[in-house]
């Protein structure tokens, strides 16, 4: 092996690009499960924020018990007892199915506050113009609730992200499974790590910042 | 035609209209008032089926209102209502709040709506405030952009409970006057209201609710000047 460039002690340009695309796993991931989930917690808030009895004595718990579980554990289980249940998943199925999943529990409370904090008052105005209910939802509920908790999901969604990095149990090679290969191999444990924090620093903070500034656009 | 018979509204045990029997021609300014509690909003709410109740009959021009069959998202783009605290969406500026309506409900092209919603800020005096956001209103310019938004529907009828009671008292004119323009013009409309002044310079009849029942209903000079019914009497000192 002739490495061309060489960073640091023993790390290589093909290194770095190992992580980019650890890096990109990692971001492919989230987008999935946060996407999905987020889709997913929309629909069970609107099931809880409407079902009242029914929603509140099924859903609620379980959703409860997604979200108090750690992480890992659910992954680790999942990924072993799918094949029992005749499922073949692969160490990136599997999390992207648990990672959906603990995201739709985490949006569903989010989302309920949300379709709360859009009051009765303004709800009966939007109807008393003739709007149906699920016009009333699109165009009044939705943009008005889903701005009073965009912070609150944006928090969700950017804890996600770094939750993903639970995924590196099953195998999957995203960043930072791909950082203790590295560190095991070139035994730079600071080097590697400080990469692999600065790569999620790049995929969140382009997030907060807009984000941010969505937020500020709506404050007026 | 507005015809409403032996309307019966309950909440839960709480019986809140008694059995109203009231006709609102076309054309007709009625207004009603009362002591808070007396059911006067509720009646509203169940002319555009807001709320269910529970006996009798709402017809508006023929059409059984709290039918089975009725397409009530049709039948309320005839029946606008402004409400006692304004509603205007606020994630919208004023004229995209004016012409929302129009075009998701009436399904009219988006310059469509948008001249709809221009002519109707015209009308109530909002045209300098077209791009603004509800936040950067006051409360006499918030209730006149909700009575905007009623009307770019094309409303037959408009409904007004207590469209001034939540406002600070040198907003009142403002919104007092757009309602008077609409009632010169022709509108049939039906006020709940605390404004005496208001109801007697501009109501063909008023209505007095107590306490689910609606005790008398004449012309203003006779209300006002020769009520039938002690509770009227009683009401009326009180207010004056
Ligand atoms: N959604 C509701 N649930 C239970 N009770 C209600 C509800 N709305 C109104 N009421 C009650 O019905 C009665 C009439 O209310 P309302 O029509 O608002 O009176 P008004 O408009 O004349 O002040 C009051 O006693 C009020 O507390
Ligand atoms: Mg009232």
């Amino acid at each position: 092996m002739e490495p061309s460039v060489v960073f640091f002690s023993g790390l290589t340009a093909s290194d770095v690009w190992f992580l980019t695309e650890a890096a990109f796993r990692t971001l492919l991931i989230s987008v999935l499960s946060i996407s999905m989930g987020t889709a997913i917690g929309i629909f069970c808030g609107w099931l809880l924020y409407e079902g009242k009895i029914f929603a509140t004595l099924t859903l609620a718990p379980i959703l409860d018990v997604f979200r108090s579980v750690p992480l890992i554990i659910q992954l680790v289980l999942f990924y072993n007892m799918a094949p029992i249940l005749g499922l073949n998943l692969d160490p990136f199925a599997s999390g992207t199915v648990i990672l959906t999943i603990y995201t739709a529990a985490l949006v569903a409370n989010v989302a309920r506050g949300g379709f709360e904090a859009v009051g009765l008052p303004i709800r009966r105005a939007a109807r008393s113009l003739g709007m149906t209910y699920f016009q009333d939802l699109r165009y009044v509920v939705l943009p008005i609730g889903g701005r009073a908790v965009f912070p609150a999901w944006i928090g969700v969604a950017l804890g996600v992200m770094k939750d993903s990095a639970l995924v590196s149990v099953l195998g999957y090679v995203e960043l930072l499974k791909a950082s203790q290969i590295l560190i095991t191999r070139t035994q730079q444990p600071f080097v590697v790590l400080a990469i692999a924090g600065a790569f999620y620093f790049a995929l969140s903070y382009p997030v907060s910042r807009y984000a941010a500034k969505l937020e500020k656009r709506w404050a007026q | 035609m507005i015809e409403i018979r032996d309307l019966h509204k309950y909440f839960g045990d709480l019986h809140v209209l008694k059995g109203i029997d009231l006709d609102v021609q076309k054309g007709e300014v009625l207004s009603i008032i009362g002591a808070s509690g007396s059911g006067k909003s509720t009646l509203l709410y169940c002319i555009n089926a807001l709320e269910p109740i529970q006996k009798g009959r709402v017809v508006v021009d023929g059409t059984d209102v709290h039918a089975k069959g009725t397409d009530i998202n049709r039948l309320r783009q005839k029946l606008g209502m402004v409400f006692q605290q304004w509603n205007s969406f606020p994630h919208l500026t004023a004229l995209e709040n004016v012409a929302l309506a129009p075009r998701i409900v009436k399904g009219k092209p988006k310059a469509e709506a948008r001249d709809i919603a221009s002519e109707q800020l015209r009308r109530v005096g909002l045209s300098d405030k077209i791009n603004v956001y509800p936040s950067a209103l006051s409360g006499g310019q918030q209730q006149r952009l909700a009575i905007a938004r009623a009307l770019a529907m094309e409303p037959e009828y408009m409904l007004f409970d207590e469209a001034t009671s939540a406002l600070d008292p040198e907003l009142v004119g403002e919104v007092l006057d757009t309602m008077r323009l609409l009632a010169e013009e022709g509108m049939t409309m039906i006020c709940v209201t605390h404004e005496m002044g208001f109801a007697r310079d501009v109501s063909d009849r008023i209505a007095y609710f107590h306490q689910g029942v609606m005790e008398e209903i004449g012309p203003p000079q006779q209300l006002f000047g020769n009520p039938h019914s002690e509770n009227t009497r009683k009401f009326l000192a009180k207010v004056r």
